[in-house]
């Protein structure tokens, strides 16, 4: 189905000024998956993320696409942890990175009305992004990273600031992306959402993999004591 | 004591009169000035965005110079154009000294550093908030400015405003390039300076609250203009 996976990460470590925010990490992500990341706060799961997407640049180790990286990014898209709102319609920032890679005008446009309605923002549609709601942001920055049909998405905690009904939608609309195709791996720190989705789920804590496992394992048994604590909602030290 | 008074019924008595001495110097003021502000624009915006997204090995210097050609006086920037296009200099050949068309390329030079450097501010503020999703996104380098400068328009809006403002109120650099002739390169500011130095302080004051009503109308309309602007695509 995919053309740039697998993804193999290779003993990466990654540092900003002096501190080290991933360790050694090493990670290989199926053609096909739902990858959940999970960790407390500050674990490095944005980092880890940006990593693999280009934003940030190894220090030691390896980031490998199947495809050169080049090839590869096209194929990607992201949804920030805290969505860039550009300064246009709602409808103007879903059809951009259709009108970015040279699509025509009125296809874009027509492409991005009808991701304004998946992702039930057609009522907003025509007003500038910037007036949006913390929880219409991430359905913006959804709808903007599905529109190109990218091989692989990655997506920062997406409904943390949504209420339950808009958390079911998005959850549907990631199923539906995922059961057509698209590779999928998103942070959350809400675990009912972890269980409804992964396939495999990555756990890390202090910029260490603890482990990457099916969900069934990591739900059923998970071997790591970090992760076992913090399903049990305990403190994570 | 001047009165105040007797400038603001001079300035009614020559718009009512429809003075056409008046209105010649008025369109050559705006002619001068918007095509000033325009080319400016077209210099001085992409220049700033152009600055805001590359790296590269002067850009401190080149941003600080910018800043610093802000403050060029404008008798200096009037007298080396003079220099430059005097029948011995190196442009004498397009005979351009006293013309509306010098008078303009003295205006560009003031104030495209002023026009660049507020839209290298703006830009570069929006392209701290759009890097990320502009990297994701594999746009290129021009699609970047494009993008950018659309996205700022506003701020580039006020910033060829504040361009506008430096150059319709301008006397020095257009008072030695233009000459201040009768009827060929006479402008409001040029006609104030002198009615003030003849000692017509009425009809002067006039002119004075003619240019301020000027600049608040092109400002306006501007304004409004903006405000009524339907979204495109960049
Ligand atoms: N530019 C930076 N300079 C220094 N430290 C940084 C920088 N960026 C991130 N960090 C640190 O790296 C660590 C990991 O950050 P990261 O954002 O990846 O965590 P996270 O797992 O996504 O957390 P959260 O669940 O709160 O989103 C944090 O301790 C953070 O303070
Ligand atoms: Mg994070």
């Amino acid at each position: 189905m995919t053309t740039i996976l697998p993804l193999v990460l290779e003993n990466v470590t990654v540092r900003k000024r002096d501190k080290t925010i991933l360790k050694d990490i090493s990670l290989n992500f199926a053609p096909v998956g739902f990858t959940i990341v999970m960790g407390p706060n500050g674990s490095g799961k944005t980092t880890l993320l940006r990593l693999m997407h280009g934003l940030e640049r190894p220090r030691g180790g390896s980031v490998k696409w199947s495809s050169s990286e080049r090839e590869a990014r096209p194929q990607q898209a992201f949804v920030f942890q805290t969505p860039v709102m550009m300064r246009r319609s709602v409808i103007d920032n879903i059809a951009y990175p259709q009108i970015a890679h040279g699509v025509s005008r009125a296809t874009s446009s027509s492409k991005a009305a009808d991701w304004a309605d998946n992702v039930g923002l057609a009522h907003v549609k025509s007003i500038e992004a910037t007036n949006l709601s913390g929880g219409e942001r991430q359905k913006l920055a959804i709808a903007r990273a599905l529109i190109n049909q990218p091989e692989l998405v990655f997506l920062d905690e997406p409904t943390t600031n949504l209420d339950g009904k808009s958390t079911r939608e998005i959850e549907g609309i990631l199923q539906k992306a995922f059961n057509g195709g698209t590779r999928i791996i998103m942070t959350t720190h809400d675990i009912g959402q972890a269980k409804r989705l992964a396939t495999d789920v990555v756990f890390i804590n202090r910029g260490e993999l603890c482990e990457h496992s099916p969900a069934e394992e990591f739900f059923g048994a998970t071997q790591s004591s970090a992760a076992r604590a913090y399903l049990n909602g305990d403190i994570v030290e | 004591m001047i009165d105040v008074w007797e400038g603001i019924l001079q300035a009614f008595r020559l718009v009512y009169s429809l003075d056409r001495d008046l209105f010649e110097i008025v369109l050559l003021s705006l002619y001068v000035t918007l095509s000033a502000v325009i080319v400016a624009s077209l210099i001085g915006l992409p220049l700033g965005a152009w600055l805001a997204v590359n790296r590269f090995r002067f850009r401190r210097a080149t941003i600080a110079l910018l800043n610093a050609l802000m403050g060029l006086p404008p008798v200096v920037v009037g007298l080396i154009v003079y220099i430059l296009f005097s029948r011995s200099g190196p442009f004498g050949v397009f005979g351009l000294l006293f013309t509306p068309t010098a008078m303009i390329i003295a205006q560009v030079i003031i104030i495209t550093p002023l026009i660049a450097s507020i839209a290298h501010q703006a830009i570069r503020d929006l392209w701290a908030e759009y890097h990320d999703l502009l990297i994701s996104l594999t746009t290129s380098k021009k699609q970047r400015m494009k993008t950018l400068i659309w996205d700022a328009r506003r701020s580039l809006l006020t910033a060829s405003l504040a361009g506008f403002g430096r150059a319709i109120g301008e006397v020095g650099a257009i008072m030695i390039v233009g000459g201040n002739i009768d009827h060929v390169t006479r402008v409001l500011t040029t006609a104030i300076a002198l009615e003030t130095g003849k000692g017509d302080f009425a009809l002067a004051l006039g002119l004075g609250f003619i240019l301020i009503g000027l600049a608040i109308a092109v400002n306006m309309a501007i304004h409004v203009l903006s405000k009524t602007e339907r979204g495109g695509q960049w």
